[in-house]
């Protein structure tokens, strides 16, 4: 009878042992490359977080969701903040939102571009998209084996994992934003003269902006899991708490590790959902939200001023 | 009138490699016959057309019959297949990428079915678009803005969202924005058609009231048969990508030429579209006596001409006869009560005019007779089949 094990003759694991280290030798400074920028934005971000004072940065924070989001939001976010610090696991709380900041920054940065690239070229699309068919079809745990095997373990190679598990949805839903544009805009551009470059930041880019915030969002939950993940390969953090926990059995530690991350989850959620979400037929809810940071009304308002004006004047040649 | 934009043996076909279907309609093969010989769609068959310097020249026909094809072709949104369009006798089929984004930036404007303003965008901004592009500096773009607005009756509206507006509005601010940029030729595809019937009549008067005082060259799609009559100079008419009828709005209604036209002119209202020089009688003045002339009425009657061609009195057909016979003296048997009608009048404000019993004179311009009409000529003209020895159309 033929037994299954009978079959791994093909020392596959070794092949790929020996291909990895001759690419790890060879291809050293693309690595390096890649590794410096996430490194140098990482360690800043762990810097600043660590560096704010508790209060100020609650109170920062929660002035954001109220601005961004809205009075609920905030609410929660000061709840969900004091409750960390009240846990003990502020410090990692800190070290594991840098690493889910500094993946939002290197996401934005790189896939952004990349998905208006896709955008604009039906050939880079048909490259870009299987590739990130199978990087959002790999269980996150997977992802954790080539990092390793290139990058080596700890906080930074984590990172490195961290932005490419989180950046699949940015680079797509940048793609599907500007690709959705009505043609009728486009060709409203096209008529008056734009050049490439001009339709794309005149017309696409602002019009994707709502899309394109959707991804965010998703990248943002992808880093959050991801950054928990990647306490496996040594990267520091809330998951450190868990995994720590975990491997003493100490069910208490572990148990305090999962509800902050939860807590830090739901209020990274709420506030990159409400920044998202299209506020009303104008659609410019980034916009809008971020003026409202510098008004004295806040977004909301502007919002129902805007819809009490729709049907009030007549219709017909107002001003003449 | 000059040209301003003339389109000469336009095709456009609906593929990658149209060389088959090009040489298929060389040879007279039609859009059907092509699509089923080769699967390609063909939009644009051997169009030629000219477009006089401030005319508004409707483009019509059924949907699909190709009128966005061809107005889409004029700034190049559809690439034509073959063929020249001559903008001033430069031809932007040919001009280059540069050459072609001058063009649409200054030359040709745009008007869109479905306004295709920005939302993200405030009137104002959208106003000042095209000028954005051409990098025109934030305070003359503004006010530039701010000038078209006032001219389409949205001088307050500046700061809102395009959202915040009704369709007539939004439509308003879309010419203000094919105006700001100051282009002689503006492309308004189903500009109107959006709109419901009364905000429409309302838009089109806007359109002519502009149009008096701007005197734009413009192209207007439509598939609506009275917004043609309404506005246009000159109508030409589409069918599966040709032109079938091309011309002034009265010689279309009174020859259609062809069934699918006639389809379109069937519930025209003809006594706003024909005026009087439309339905009457030409006149042929004979000799009455010195330094008079006589044109006849029809009815026995007939009017009397000065040598400058005024029309002095009418004679009824008793005192004509008289007059022939016996050689009376013309003074005083000169009837004053005849009507006088202008020849551009429509035939409604000349039915309204007419008097039973008095004679009818038709005078241009300078005042000199033209013509005479009877009641049954009126209404000859006023009923759908053309009357038979009018002037006919003056196309
Ligand atoms: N991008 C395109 N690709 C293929 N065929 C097209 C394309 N655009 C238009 N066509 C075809 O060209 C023909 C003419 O279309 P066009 O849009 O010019 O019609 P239209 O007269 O403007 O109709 P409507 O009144 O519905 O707007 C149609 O048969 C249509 O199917
Ligand atoms: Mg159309």
């Amino acid at each position: 009878m033929l037994d299954a094990d009978d079959l791994a003759v093909f020392p596959v694991d070794s092949w790929i042992q020996d291909g990895v280290a001759w690419v790890a030798l060879n291809l050293r400074p693309l690595f390096l490359a890649i590794k410096w920028p996430v490194e140098y934005v990482l360690n800043l971000n762990i810097y600043l977080l660590h560096e704010i004072p508790f209060l100020a940065f609650v109170a920062v924070a929660v002035l954001l969701a109220w601005r961004l989001a809205s009075l609920g939001v905030a609410a929660f976010t000061a709840i969900a903040l004091v409750a960390i610090a009240a846990l003990g696991v502020w410090s990692e709380a800190m070290t594991t939102l840098s690493l889910i900041t500094t993946a939002i920054v290197i996401c934005a940065a790189v896939g952004i571009p990349i998905g208006i690239g896709c955008a604009r070229s039906d050939r880079m699309w048909g490259v870009v998209r299987p590739v990130l068919d199978i990087m959002q079809t790999t269980p996150t745990f997977v992802y954790l084996v080539p990092v390793v095997m290139l990058f080596g373990v700890g906080t930074v190679p984590g990172e490195v994992a961290v932005v490419t598990a989180a950046a699949p949805p940015l680079i797509r839903f940048t793609n599907l934003g500007i690709r959705m544009v009505e043609t009728e805009m486009v060709e409203a551009g096209l008529a008056f003269g734009a050049t490439k470059r001009q339709l794309l930041w005149e017309v696409q880019l602002p019009l994707a902006v709502p899309t394109i915030l959707g991804g965010l969002n998703q990248t943002v939950l992808t880093a959050m899991v991801m950054s928990v993940v990647v306490a496996m390969i040594g990267a520091e953090g809330l998951g450190l708490v868990v995994l720590q926990g975990l491997g003493r059995l100490d069910v208490g530690r572990a148990a305090v590790g999962g509800i902050a991350i939860v807590l830090l989850a739901m209020v990274l959620d709420r506030i990159t959902q409400k920044l998202a979400q299209p506020g009303g037929p104008g659609g410019r809810p980034l916009l809008r939200s971020l003026r409202g940071l510098f008004r004295a009304d806040r977004p909301v308002e502007n919002q129902a001023v805007a819809g009490k004006t729709v049907g009030g004047p007549a219709i017909a040649n107002p001003d003449q | 009138m000059t040209e301003r934009l003339r389109v000469e043996n336009l095709y456009k076909v609906f593929s990658k490699s149209p060389e088959p279907a090009l040489r298929m309609l060389a040879q007279g093969a039609k859009k059907a016959e092509v699509l089923v010989k080769t699967g390609i769609v063909v939009g644009l068959n051997d169009v030629s057309l000219s477009v006089p310097t401030g005319a508004i020249y409707m483009v019509m026909g059924l949907s699909g019959s190709g009128k966005s094809t061809l107005a889409r072709c004029i700034n190049r949104l559809n690439e034509p297949s073959a063929g020249r369009i001559l903008l001033d006798g430069q031809d932007i089929v040919t001009a280059g990428e540069a050459e072609l984004r001058d063009i649409r930036r200054t030359r040709i404007s745009m008007v869109f079915q479905h306004f295709a303003l920005l939302p993200n965008r405030t009137v104002a901004e959208n106003t000042e678009f095209g000028l954005k592009l051409q990098g025109v500096s934030p305070r003359v773009r503004r006010q530039r803005a701010e000038e078209v607005l006032s001219i389409v009756g949205l001088a307050r509206w500046g700061n809102h969202y395009p959202h915040e507006l009704s369709g007539g509005m939004r439509q308003r601010v879309g010419l203000a924005r094919a105006l700001a940029t100051d282009a002689d030729v503006l492309i308004m595809d189903e500009a109107f058609s959006a709109l419901d019937p009364l905000i429409r009549t309302e838009m089109q008067d806007e359109l002519l009231r502009l149009q008096r005082s701007l005197k734009k060259t413009i192209l207007f799609i439509t598939h609506d048969f009275q917004e043609a009559l309404k506005l246009g100079t000159r109508i030409a008419i589409m069918a599966d990508g040709e032109l079938v009828r091309e011309g002034t709005p009265q010689s279309i209604v009174l020859e259609p030429g062809s069934d699918y036209v006639a389809a379109f002119t069937r519930e025209v209202d003809r006594s706003r579209l024909f005026d009087a020089r439309s339905a009457m009688n030409p006149v042929q003045p004979v000799p009455l006596a010195a330094g008079l002339s006589l044109a006849e009425t029809g009815d026995g009657g007939g009017l009397v001409l000065d040598d400058a061609g005024l029309v002095v009195g009418a004679l009824d057909a008793d005192t004509l006869r008289a007059l022939r016979t016996g050689g009376t003296s013309l003074g005083n048997l000169l009837r004053k009560d005849f009507v006088t009608v202008h020849e551009c009048d429509s035939l409604l404000d000349v039915a309204r005019a007419h008097r039973a019993g008095r004679p009818m004179a038709v005078v241009d311009g300078a005042g000199r007779l033209t013509g005479t009409l009877a009641a049954d000529r009126i209404l000859a003209g006023i009923a759908s089949t053309p009357p038979q020895a009018a002037g006919g159309p003056h196309a």
